[in-house]
């Protein structure tokens, strides 16, 4: 047999253009655009496509087996021109096409050494032409899809499928009626053969294309989707802070407070790690969500960094509010310096260290209203078995440090 | 040492404005010698200019700040990159950190700041962000079974592990060498140790951790 693809290599001088494919072209075709598709691809005439066609076909019916792997195999051409009606006479030289292509096939069939019993000869090509009419009728419906058409040619289409149809069950029938009119236990089995390679011609091609355009669909789909996503999120965040702050321009510190605001939430929403850990039932997320807070009822920027994680207990609730006190604190004090906070998981505890570079205080001297920090920090860690520790010198800023033990038990 | 001469810096960042804000910050601390906008202008500019210092940003049109340093590190040992980026996701800094970088600041950095980070990355030295020595204690994890690391590029030691800490907790060099009692050649020895852990280190904890976060 010679092989199908040998021409197409050969044919491509090396080097130009190798991501130019093959497509099947529905302009200018007669059956399903294969030849009209290689030549395009080749740079020959059409002609000589199908006289090579159909020179391969009586060269023991290799013709018809290239046609087919091309017609599976090769793509409907995606530049045609849409909304070019199909003439009525093409549909006879089709039925022409067909009928040499299923010539072929027998010829085929009879090189391959297949014993066709004489009286088996019409009734199979007669299930072959049903089946091409079939398999071209799959392609045509694919390429509806394609095209998102109205549906222009429904008609003549539906008659097409039903006259394939009827032809497959006519031929099979009468091959089904020959081992009861004496053909043997052979024209049996070749009959159960000839229907099995039917169904398989007549699926094969359509759930290929089908697959294939699954995919594409879904993929279109999927991008689709996403950027509706992110449209809806930055509508919904960003435009709508900036307006916000077009509203604001007299206020420098709303100002900043809401880019700010908007800054955090975009982050979280770009470079979470996405199914990560980032519920609220976690210690992490939990002090993130304070500090967020405290950055907007103050309107500083406080920098926080948290290294392993843990889920939440009563116990870190009561390390997440005095670390919020201790922000509260540093926030008011710290008259717009930098504030930060640091905290660090490990088995046996928790620590949280919180940081400002304010003007600090001398501890042996504390102010009055700095009880509240002593209060609520150092007396709530303590009630709940951990320890908090202020360092503070005048110039120096002040540091928070809140220890907790873990909890053993498994929570 | 580059004490007495002004550093030659190279800024690589797709804005525009970005490049002239940081150029005024920055203002006589250093001398700017180019600009440039994509990766392969980017290469073009630190072959012909060899600075000292390159202040790269991490995405950029043409492959980003990975791809230029995945062209020149080699080539150009003595040209130091300072990653600069408002990003701080982790796939970010520790790709550009493995990638070369001698260190890793956010965009928020202040003048005076940024120009001691980019007189730091001259004379040889790591910078670390708290955001960067957070990513690095996450990612070398104390809670390491210590029968399977071994090596000495897999683990931090106890002082590395302080001086981290520290510069997580947000304390300059300056602060962590007082509050460690060692002085700032010391810290900054410490830093440079564990930036080369990080960029040579292809222990299994930090592989799993890189994959918890997406990393490659």
């Amino acid at each position: 047999m010679s092989e199908p693809a040998e021409p197409i290599t050969a044919a491509l001088p090396p080097g130009e253009l190798p991501v130019r494919r093959l497509y099947r072209s529905s302009d200018g075709r007669v059956l399903a655009g294969v030849a009209k598709g290689l030549a395009d691809h080749l740079g020959v005439d059409v002609l000589w496509v199908r006289i090579a066609f159909v020179v391969l076909t009586a060269a023991s019916g290799a013709g018809v087996v290239a046609y087919g792997l091309f017609w599976v195999f090769a793509p409907q051409s995606p530049y045609e021109p849409a909304g070019q009606p199909r003439e009525r006479g093409r549909d006879l030289t089709m039925l022409l096409a067909l009928g040499s292509l299923a010539v072929g096939l027998v010829l085929l069939l009879t090189a391959l050494g297949i014993g066709l019993n004489p009286g088996l000869t019409v009734p199979l090509v007669t299930v072959c032409l049903g089946v091409a009419i079939l398999w071209r009728q799959a392609d045509d419906d694919a390429r509806e899809r394609w095209r998102q058409a109205t549906a222009t040619s429904q008609g003549p289409g539906m008659l097409r499928a039903g006259i394939g149809l009827a032809l497959v069950l006519l031929g099979t029938a009468a091959i089904l009626a020959g081992p009861a009119n004496g053909g043997g236990a052979t024209g049996g089995l070749v009959a159960a053969a000839v229907v099995a390679v039917g169904i398989a011609l007549v699926s094969g091609p359509w759930w290929v294309r089908m697959a294939r355009d699954l995919t594409a669909e879904r993929s279109a789909r999927i991008r689709e989707q996403e950027r509706a996503e992110v449209a809806a999120h930055v509508h919904d965040s960003v435009l709508h802070t900036l307006t916000l702050i077009q509203r604001h321009v007299e206020d420098p510190r709303e100002v900043a407070r809401l880019a700010r605001s908007q800054e955090r939430e975009l982050r979280g929403w770009l470079y979470r790690p996405a199914g990560g850990p980032g519920g609220s039932a976690q210690l992490g997320a939990t002090l993130e969500a304070a500090a967020a807070e405290v950055e907007d009822a103050h309107g500083v920027a406080i920098e926080v960094v948290v290294v392993g994680d843990c889920p939440l207990d009563d116990r870190l609730v009561a390390v997440r509010d005095a670390a919020r006190e201790a922000m509260v604190n540093a926030a008011k004090y710290a008259k717009g310096a930098p504030v930060s906070m640091y905290a660090e998981v490990e088995p046996e505890q928790v620590t949280v260290f919180v940081r400002d570079r304010g003007p600090g205080f001398d501890p042996d001297t504390v102010p009055g209203d700095r009880l509240g920090l002593r209060q609520s920090v150092v007396g709530r860690m303590a009630r709940h078995g951990g320890r908090a520790i202020v360092t503070s010198s005048p110039g120096e800023g002040t540091e928070v440090q809140l220890e907790m033990p873990r909890d053993r038990s498994p929570s | 040492m580059t004490d007495q001469t002004a550093v030659r810096v190279v800024l690589v960042d797709d804005h525009r404005m970005f490049r002239s804000g940081v150029r005024a910050e920055l203002g006589d601390a250093v001398e700017v010698v180019g600009e440039a906008e994509d990766a392969d202008q980017a290469i073009t500019v630190i072959r012909a200019t060899r600075p000292d210092v390159v202040l790269l940003d991490v995405h950029l049109p043409g492959g980003g700040g990975r791809a230029v340093l995945a062209a020149l590190v080699a080539e150009l040992p003595d040209v130091r990159f300072l990653a600069l980026s408002v990003s701080d996701a982790p796939e970010d800094v520790i790709s550009v950190i493995r990638g070369g970088a001698r260190g890793y600041v956010t965009k928020s950095i202040t003048g005076p700041e940024l120009a001691g980070a980019v007189r730091r990355v001259a004379d040889g030295d790591a910078v670390f962000s708290p955001r960067l020595a957070g990513f690095v204690l996450d990612a070398f994890a104390a809670t390491t079974d210590v029968a399977t690391v071994d090596e000495d590029l897999d683990r931090l030691s106890q002082r590395e592990r302080e001086v981290l800490r520290l510069i997580a907790r947000g304390y300059t060099y300056k602060e962590v060498g007082k509050a460690l009692f060692i002085s700032v050649k010391t810290v900054e020895t410490h830093v440079s140790a564990v930036l080369r852990k990080l960029q040579l280190s292809n222990r299994h904890e930090l592989t799993r951790w890189a994959t918890s976060r997406r990393l490659v």
